[in-house]
């Protein structure tokens, strides 16, 4: 585009919708995430969604802007993070006298360390997740320069 | 006896309405799997995928498995689709046609390994049946005790973070070492079109990169193609192609 030609988004549409989506996407992840008690939905489900969010913002302003709001040093730790999150609820379990992963000794009665345990496993899935889907969408989309539309 | 007629004739009409959309359902995804084997358009492909799996995740609501069909929409036809356009930024937009003479192999794998399923249909149990594998041994104990010894409303996250925390930790691990592999062989921060690199990864030109004036001070740095050129070593480029940002 030359400078003296007047700048047109031809995606004006597409980014105005999309910066209202954007956070109600996010919301939604982490409604899934605390609500799947009760509905359908979980660590993995919300995880998904959290990254969607982000891609879709990836998609419409930019990688680099995406990579600003959540940059990959963040998405390395994140990704081992949950993994040790969920291993390490194992890890506590035993060193309180249960077998691996039985919540049950994680609190003072059996039905309260059950729900401290799966809200904490459910959010080292939902770590690991969301780090690894965005981990996978950086490393594919900095491989190559964004293409114009035209281009697919 | 009379007050359980009714009661007993009830379910014949949801179960043709469902059945229908089953029907219905399915003949879709007959068509979409056929569409996607015609199709030569990659990116027309990777679309279709997205409609496959939203479809099937339809068909998943019908069968009351919610939690699955939650997974395939938000996996299926929603990120997978994108990791695959992002895939496809790297390779071709088109695939081509495979000369008849070399799908002989494929048809016939294609063809016995339907058959075995075909064979092995029989002994599925039936839909909603009672004594199936999922419907006694530990599904029943689940279901029964979830209320006591989890207190949970949905069974679905009881069976999947407490019951079978093993099996979901092993899944946990499987999407890290995934992840893992797609960064050991790609890395986290491609430079995206911003620079020229030769094979061994040096610059050869940092045209459009963000912060140009302080990478300067790297000795590795070559400022430019032409110093190259000029000696008549032809610099080995890594297409990247230039940035269109």
């Amino acid at each position: 585009m030359t400078p003296d030609t007047p700048i047109r988004d031809p995606h004006v549409i597409l980014r105005v919708i999309a910066k209202f989506l954007i956070p109600l996407i996010a919301l939604f992840a982490f409604y899934v995430q605390f609500h799947g008690d009760y509905g359908p939905g979980g660590g993995f489900q919300a995880g998904v969604i959290l990254a969607v969010s982000v891609i879709l913002y990836a998609l419409i302003f930019g990688l680099d802007e995406a990579k600003r709001a959540f940059p990959p040093a963040l998405i390395r730790v994140g990704m081992s993070l949950g993994v040790l999150l969920y291993g390490g609820t194992g890890v506590v379990a035993w060193m309180m006298g249960g077998e691996f992963l039985n919540y049950s000794v994680l609190a003072h009665d059996a039905i309260h360390g059950q729900h401290w345990g799966i809200l904490v496993i459910e959010l080292g899935v939902l770590t690991t997740v969301t780090s690894v889907m965005l981990a996978i969408f950086y490393a594919f989309g900095s491989r190559q320069p964004e293409i114009s539309d035209e281009d697919w | 006896m009379i007050l359980a007629l009714p009661i007993q004739a009830a379910p014949a009409s949801p179960l043709i309405s469902t059945l229908l959309l089953d029907i219905g359902l399915l003949t879709l995804l007959v068509i979409v799997a056929f569409a996607i084997v015609r199709m030569r358009s990659l990116f027309a492909i990777v679309m279709l995928q997205g409609v496959y799996s939203l479809v099937a995740a339809a068909w998943f609501v019908t069968l009351d498995a919610v939690d699955v069909a939650f997974t395939e929409a938000a996996v299926g036809a929603g990120v997978s689709t994108v990791l695959m356009l992002a895939a496809m930024l790297l390779a071709d937009r088109e695939s081509k046609p495979i000369p008849m003479n070399r799908q002989w192999g494929p048809l016939a794998v294609v063809i016995i390994a339907g058959l075995a399923m075909l064979y092995a249909v029989p002994d599925l149990p039936a839909y909603g049946d009672a004594n199936s594998a999922a419907n006694s041994y530990v599904g029943t104990d689940y279901l029964a005790k979830t209320a006591t010894e989890v207190d949970m409303p949905n069974v679905v996250t009881a069976v999947l973070a407490s019951y079978r925390g093993y099996d979901t930790f092993g899944e946990a691990v499987v999407i890290f070492a995934a992840g893992l592999g797609v960064l050991l062989l790609l890395g986290l921060n491609g430079n995206a079109g911003h620079f020229r690199a030769d094979v061994k990864g040096r610059r050869l030109s940092t045209a459009t990169a963000p912060s140009g004036s302080a990478k300067h001070a790297e000795p590795d740095e070559v400022s430019g193609g032409t110093a190259r050129n000029a000696s008549g070593v032809p610099p080995s480029i890594t297409q990247y192609g230039e940035g269109t940002l």
